[in-house]
């Protein structure tokens, strides 16, 4: 070894440990009237072209906030990103990294991926911050009595799925038509594909069709075997639960191998312009669900061009505004909002809550259609309406077909809680014996 | 100057082959240990703790047993996330069909698991060698893959594939502060990289060590194959096995199957090529490296006020680390560990070159 290498060696290390010092050392000033609010967002890696729009909505909503209206009720709206690669152990880090910012610490996390919010579940309830899992996460969490601290608003996979069986009973003609069909479940292979997979058994068992498993190994930008399969067993519909570039790729080799698009449906995150644009003209007639609302402008896209884009304020690019993923990101993050507003109207206007106090209102959290209108949302969401038990609020879901060029609204389920509840009652009640749980009772719940 | 040995005079077998032979590394050596189980606690934040430095423990522990099978035995393993996740759902089937056991027990246990399993997907070695055998260990890397997602019942019939842990109780004491982890974990590595240390230096190392260095002549002196192999692939495997465990329970509290995937097992080989092969510091060098350096490049921009984009600073965190890893490897090809040891050379001969 040469006598020369250490010297600049020695430099770089000093440079390392200086580098080091200031990460550590570097703690944000927080000021009272302030609100912070987490922001996990993935803007690279394979799921980047859908996280990106879904993160943009989440952050031009904030920024709307705080110019139009100066926050809630005077307590500024201040955030931060982190990169999380919809990685669970990097959204872990980033969970840590920013639960305890601002002077109440984070209001609630939106993990932006299912199986963080799975390892987020267990970390929650002792930092005492909630999940709000639009459309995602825990299917069993809708069950609040158990899963105090999560809330899959408007929806969950099992009312995707049961939204799903009820559209193809409906264009078959009926649920007893769906006997003796077959149905194969095209899914990404993680605890967010996994979701579906009890409803849709216990679908196949109550109405007599055959449920196909097939799993596509994350990220899914391989799928040949994976079609091969679904010719060979020739379903009659295929279920595509997939998210990033899966979607376009399973629309690709779905045209490769002729599946007819019509008979293809997906998930709400298997519905949007990322997933069709390329494939264009051969995603023609393909459908997916929707949470309530898919593309096109409303009366609060409007403020979010005035008070936001020509403002040079946008966070991506303007033609991006009123896609069906940025519409979601801004749909979660205005049920963000509001449930601090409404958690100040009990715990004091003005002031910056806790997760605690912010939990407390999401489960009180009722949005009638005149709170909508005045917020711009009235022709995107039906009200929203949570409770101690129920922190769903609303399960409904649009079908959505795509034409080629755009995406064209059709009809508006709504999931049967009949079957639902009880499911995820029973999946809860597992989850809290393996747990050693205490469900919560009625009378806790008013406290 | 003060790395200096003279004066040190050793006068009796026992002396000269201890541990650390020289007083300042032993000095030094206790008042790391010391000041992590003491200072470490008081200083550290939270987040530090359960976003640094207990999984950099875990992955250290990972790290050791992969260095001694690569970097002691010679036998090149791409499964070893695979035998973590051995670890893991031996621990958590153990603790949810046996809940009475005592946690340190269940560790004991998801390590031997882990074992039995190693040596079993480790008896190709005997037969196959070098990049034929790593292609060999990735097919045992990909049967535990599909095994955790198949097979119901590793995962309790969880619908998700995922299954959460229940804090851990050790004698009374509950697990839940991220400081109470920190020092279990903490507890574990020192055990253990005692254990690999003085295992590295009997004769069972040596018949590792003769074994990676040329296994004709090593078979010729009178080393077996078999055993030396073997045993390395156990003792790996049983580490692995433990820092899967610590890492499922400890660290992450609720997994999907991919938290043992491929890319755990390439981070972990990772580690050990960057930290040094067939050195037990250079996987703790290693295990910092790949854990928290992309994290620390992540915070870099903003904690010096440099306001950069989300996916700018994921991107320049991405190329400045496989920047820093081709580097390394260029100045250094046996890795940190060697940087290391040429660095207290340097210091113990200062201030003369030579």
């Amino acid at each position: 070894m040469k006598a020369t290498t250490p010297y600049w060696m020695v430099w770089m290390a000093t440079a390392c440990a200086a580098g080091l010092a200031t990460v550590v050392a570097a703690e944000d000033a927080t000021t009272a009237k302030e609100q912070f609010i987490p922001l996990l967002v993935y803007r690279t890696g394979p799921y980047a072209p859908n996280g990106t729009p879904w993160a943009n909505g989440k952050l031009d909503y904030l920024k709307l906030i705080n110019a139009r209206d100066g926050g809630v009720n005077g307590v500024k709206l201040t955030y931060e990103e982190c990169e999380t690669e919809y990685k669970t152990d990097r959204g872990v880090e980033c969970y840590e990294r920013l639960k305890g910012k601002g002077p109440t610490g984070a209001a609630l996390f939106d993990p932006q991926s299912t199986g963080i919010t799975f390892a987020l579940t267990e970390r929650a309830p002792v930092d005492k911050i909630p999940l709000i899992t639009v459309g995602y996460g825990r299917s069993e969490s809708q069950d609040g009595d158990v899963f105090m601290w999560n809330f899959p608003l408007l929806g969950t996979y099992w009312t995707a799925s049961d939204v799903l069986m009820q559209h193809i009973a409906k264009k078959e003609g009926g649920f007893d038509k769906l006997k003796g069909k077959k149905i194969a479940l095209v899914f990404h292979d993680s605890p967010f594909g996994r979701e579906p997979i009890p409803m849709l058994e216990e679908g196949a068992r109550t109405r007599g069709f055959e449920l196909i498993k097939i799993p596509v190994t994350p990220p899914g930008v391989e799928q040949k075997s994976v079609w091969l399969q679904v010719r060979q067993q020739h379903p009659d519909y295929v279920f595509l639960w997939g998210w990033g570039v899966m979607n376009s790729t399973a629309l690709k080799e779905a045209q490769a191998t002729a599946f007819p698009r019509d008979h293809m449906l997906g998930v709400w995150w298997s519905g949007a312009e990322p997933d069709v644009k390329d494939v264009g003209e051969g995603a023609k007639g393909y459908s997916a669900l929707t949470i309530q609302y898919g593309a096109g402008l409303s009366k609060v896209h409007q403020d979010i061009f005035k008070y936001v884009h020509d403002k040079g304020q946008g966070t991506g690019p303007r033609e991006e505004v009123g896609t069906v993923l940025y519409n979601r990101g801004m749909l979660i993050q205005m049920l963000s909002v509001e449930a601090i507003r409404r958690a100040q109207e009990r715990f004091g206007k003005g002031k910056p809550m806790t997760g605690e106090q912010v939990r407390w209102a999401l489960e009180n959290l009722n949005l009638d259609q005149k709170r909508l209108d005045a917020l711009g949302f009235g022709e995107m969401l039906k009200p929203v309406r949570t409770s101690c038990v129920d922190h769903v609020g609303a399960s409904y879901a649009r079908i959505q077909t795509w034409d080629g060029r755009q995406w064209v609204a059709g009809e508006l389920y709504e999931a049967n809680q009949q079957i639902i509840t009880p499911m995820a009652r029973s999946a809860a009640e597992a989850y809290a014996a393996s747990k050693k749980i205490t469900p919560r009772t009625p009378q806790d719940c008013r406290a | 100057m003060l790395y200096r040995e003279n004066g040190q005079f050793k006068t009796s077998y026992s002396a000269d082959q201890q541990l650390l032979p020289i007083a300042q590394d032993r000095w030094l050596m206790i008042a790391l240990v010391a000041s992590s189980f003491i200072a470490v606690p008081l200083v550290a934040s939270d987040y530090t703790l359960r976003a640094l430095i207990i999984p950099f423990l875990i992955l250290a522990i990972a790290a050791i047993g992969l260095n001694i099978l690569v970097g002691y035995c010679g036998q090149i393993s791409l499964g070893s996330a695979g035998l973590m996740g051995v670890g893991a759902y031996v621990a958590f089937n153990l603790t949810l069909r046996v809940p009475q056991l005592n946690f340190l027990l269940v560790l004991l246990l998801s390590g031997a698991g882990a074992a039995l399993v190693g040596i079993a997907f480790g008896t190709p070695s005997l037969r196959i060698k070098g990049l034929y055998l790593a292609v060999a260990t990735l097919a045992a890397q990909f049967f535990l893959d599909w095994a955790f997602v198949r097979v119901r019942w590793f995962t309790a019939d969880s619908p998700s594939g995922s299954v959460s842990t229940n804090p851990i109780e050790l004698l009374g004491w509950t697990l839940d502060r991220p400081v109470d982890k920190y020092l279990l974990v903490l507890g574990l590595v020192c055990l253990l990289t005692l254990a690999a240390k003085n295992l590295t230096r009997s004769h069972i190392g040596r018949a590792w060590m003769a074994t990676r260095d040329m296994d004709v002549a090593a078979e010729i002196i009178g080393v077996r194959p078999l055993t030396a192999k073997l045993t390395a692939f156990a003792v790996s495997s049983f580490y692995a096995g433990v820092a899967g465990a610590l890492w499922g329970f400890v660290h992450l509290g609720s997994w999907e199957p991919a938290a043992f995937g491929l890319v755990m097992s390439l981070n972990v080989l990772f580690m050990i090529i960057i930290g040094g092969l067939g050195s037990i510091i250079g996987s703790f060098f290693g295990a910092a490296f790949i854990v928290v350096l992309p994290v620390l490049l992540n915070r870099l921009p903003a904690a010096v006020g440099i306001d950069l984009s989300t996916a700018m600073r994921s991107h320049l965190e991405s190329m400045i680390f496989g920047g820093l890893i081709v580097l390394f490897l260029a100045i250094e090809p046996l890795g940190l560990a060697r940087l290391w040891a040429i660095g207290k050379q340097k210091l113990r001969v200062w201030p003369f070159p030579h």
